[in-house]
């Protein structure tokens, strides 16, 4: 099999690639990403504030500062592709359009919830939209997005699977047995490494002997590059021309998608093992924030743009926490529903 | 190989007449036949493809069907399980061959956390249409990584359905209804089992995979057992009838869901029960079929259950010792002689 290498691997390392995507974004796509952005922001500011209020609850795993990587990235697919996310997915799920008030309501575990309430935070599921969870296990959705890929392949079916996971999961062995198999089978697979540089509360440092994870990600014959995941016209430039090249039969591709979660971990943790000094220059390069700057320094955005998009939103996502508190419960009567499709004893 | 001139040993046969066979040879027929009635099943897993099959279970197959459906993989099992997953979510009807049970457990995760629990946490939506086909069991002195009987391991997951097939016919029948089942079917082949040598009628196909049967009427005792125990339960039978204890032998077939039905109905009839199983004693499926009988039939029982399973070792390489850590004839005419008396 022929081995294909980055695009544009350059001698002094830089691995950007440089072809100019089609198509190149104009200020109401800006503003599109922007806002997309703001909504994944809000929501997860009302989630923390519900699961304080103890109205939700379990894990709560915010992506608040690592929003450009999943919008950037839905940018680049179509409603045809498939999904595949980590247990921090509440804006891939949304972006991908799956309903507020369906999502909301599966932070409540009611029965209108995207996952009829039996997922939580964790297991947001539409396959309607092939939006195909919501995996709680490191790396444990590598295999299917390998396996969504395999299908269309062999169908013939000119679909990507774009299959976030984080920079943990790149220690585990699932990791390397997909990138191999994806790579051996020159699978339609964009990988999208959203590294925010801690495993939990483990440094990238103190995890991997090799921290380029592009590098690995190539090592196994498919093209990989790192991307700066706080700009999201940066991460939507490279996803598109990474999927254009997986839809059209260029195989596996990787993305390293740069990036820092602002908050701790999950809800239970205390975040001892980061300096705040570090919390605050990440916080510098906030992409809504840098997004809106560039946009307003262009003369594509004022003030009360921003200001009645936040509210438009903040409308919505109040309407569809009063939506998943009105909900139903189901029933205890149905404990034992969605174990076998032909129910058994 | 052609698709129309198969080297079957039973494909000279007229059809609907019994032809001799082997296990083995129903398994690839089984394959075979799934093959040509369905496009979305492909069979794949370590050397299935040019090797032919760890048991010569696939041998043929890839000449007939080429190496986009006779997959070979990498030895990743957790990746290629995976990806059956996956594939059978996108629509496909994947056969996915584990060489081992012991190997198995390098997927765990993926046939845990995912084959068997996608379509609860998501609400209904996920179908994992999959099945798994893995050889179990000792007997060929391969040792203790090679030998062991975890099936009751996988029998205590929800949302899984476990079959085990003992006979030609069940060989031969069981891999199209678990194809059918819009859930994950594991199958378990015990490795002592694919020299099995038989009749089977020619145009024999699927069975139900929700059932066991009753192998051998009998009044006396219920000797319960599955997959490569089977045999072993039949020839005690036979001993013991020529000493006038007259066993009824229950083949269980499907690990999970239990056929309670079946099971409480002959110890209704007996109230003696046997249950051999090649597993571990301590947390093992027969502990579980006890028990179930012990809340289902207690009043019925004129005896404690009575259970043979393998020693608590891992399996040892020299025959004597492997033969001694396994269930036995022996041990299973004598296990009923004590729940008789």
């Amino acid at each position: 099999m022929t081995r294909k290498t980055a695009p544009s691997t350059t001698a002094g390392g830089a691995r950007i690639p440089q072809a100019r995507p089609p198509g190149e974004a104009g200020p109401a796509h800006r503003f599109d990403l922007l806002r997309q952005m703001m909504f994944i922001r809000q929501f997860e500011d009302k989630c923390v504030e519900l699961y304080s209020g103890g109205e939700i609850h379990g894990f709560l795993h915010v992506y608040i500062g690592e929003e450009a990587v999943a919008v950037g990235v839905n940018s680049a697919l179509t409603p045809e592709d498939s999904i595949v996310s980590t247990y921090r997915e509440h804006g891939h799920a949304l972006v991908r359009g799956v309903p507020l008030d369906c999502v909301m309501a599966e932070m409540f575990g009611k029965t209108t919830g995207c996952s009829y309430g039996r997922g939580g935070s964790m297991h947001l599921f539409d396959v309607s939209r092939r939006f195909y969870g919501g995996n709680a296990i490191v790396a444990g959705g590598l295999p299917l997005a390998v396996g969504l890929a395999l299908a269309d392949k062999m169908r013939g079916d000119a679909r990507v699977t774009a299959c976030f996971f984080g920079d943990g999961a790149v220690a585990e062995g699932e990791f390397h047995e997909c990138m191999n198999l994806a790579a051996l089978w020159d699978l339609p697979v964009l990988f999208c490494c959203e590294n925010n540089r801690y495993a939990m509360g483990t440094a990238i440092e103190r995890a991997q002997a090799q921290t380029d994870l592009a590098l690995r990600a190539e090592s196994y014959g498919m093209p990989a590059w790192p991307v700066d995941g706080m700009d999201v016209l940066a991460v939507a430039k490279a996803a598109r021309l990474a999927a254009e090249s997986v839809r059209s039969g260029g195989g596996p591709h990787f993305l390293e998608l740069k990036t820092y979660r602002f908050r701790a971990h999950s809800m239970y943790d205390p975040d001892l093992y980061r300096d705040k000094a570090e919390i605050e220059q990440w916080k510098q390069r906030d992409p809504i924030t840098a997004l809106a700057g560039q946009m307003r320094a262009a003369g594509e955005l004022t003030d009360t743009d921003i200001e009645s998009a936040r509210d438009e939103i903040a409308a919505e996502i109040d309407a569809s926490v009063d939506s998943a508190r009105a909900a139903p419960a189901e029933p205890v009567d149905d404990l034992t529903r969605f174990v076998y499709s032909r129910r058994s004893s | 190989m052609s698709a129309k001139t198969s080297q079957h040993p039973a494909a000279a046969a007229t059809a609907g007449e019994p032809a001799t066979t082997t296990y083995r040879e129903a398994m690839r027929a089984a394959i075979r036949e799934a093959m040509r009635r369905d496009d979305r099943v492909f069979l794949m897993g370590e050397d299935v493809g040019s090797y032919g099959g760890c048991f010569a279970v696939s041998l043929g197959l890839l000449a007939e069907f080429g190496p986009e459906r006779i997959r070979d993989t990498p030895l990743s099992e957790s990746a290629f399980v995976g990806a059956g997953i996956g594939a059978a979510m996108g629509g496909m009807r994947p056969i996915v061959e584990i060489m081992t049970v012991n190997f198995s457990l390098l997927a765990l995760d993926q046939i845990l956390n995912n084959a068997a629990t996608l379509l609860h946490m998501s609400g209904g939506q996920v179908n994992v249409p999959l099945v798994i086909r893995m050889t179990t069991g000792a007997g060929r002195q391969v040792a203790a990584q090679h030998s062991h009987s975890l099936e009751g391991w996988y029998a205590h997951i929800p949302g899984l359905r476990l079959v085990a097939p003992a006979t030609l016919a069940d060989a031969r029948g069981m891999l199209w209804t678990a194809l059918e089942d819009p859930d994950p079917v594991l199958i378990f082949e015990h490795g002592s089992l694919y020299n099995l040598r038989g009749t089977l009628d020619e145009d024999a196909g699927a069975v139900d995979i929700d059932s066991a049967a009753v192998r051998r009427t009998g009044g006396d005792v219920t000797v319960i057992s599955y997959g490569g125990t089977l045999g072993k339960a039949m020839t005690a039978a036979g001993e013991l009838a020529a000493d006038g204890i007259d066993a009824e032998v229950i083949d269980l077939r499907t690990l999970r869901p239990l056929d309670d039905a079946t099971i409480m109905a002959s110890v209704g009839k007996t109230h003696r029960v046997v249950i051999v199983d090649e597993g571990w004693r301590s947390g093992s499926l027969s502990a579980e079929i006890s028990a179930r009988i012990m809340e289902q039939a207690f009043f019925e029982l004129d005896a404690p259950v009575r259970r043979v399973c393998s020693a608590e070792v891992p399996i040892p390489y020299p025959r004597h010792l492997e033969e001694a850590a396994l269930p036995q004839v022996d041990g299973i005419v004598a296990a009923v002689r004590a729940v008789v008396r």
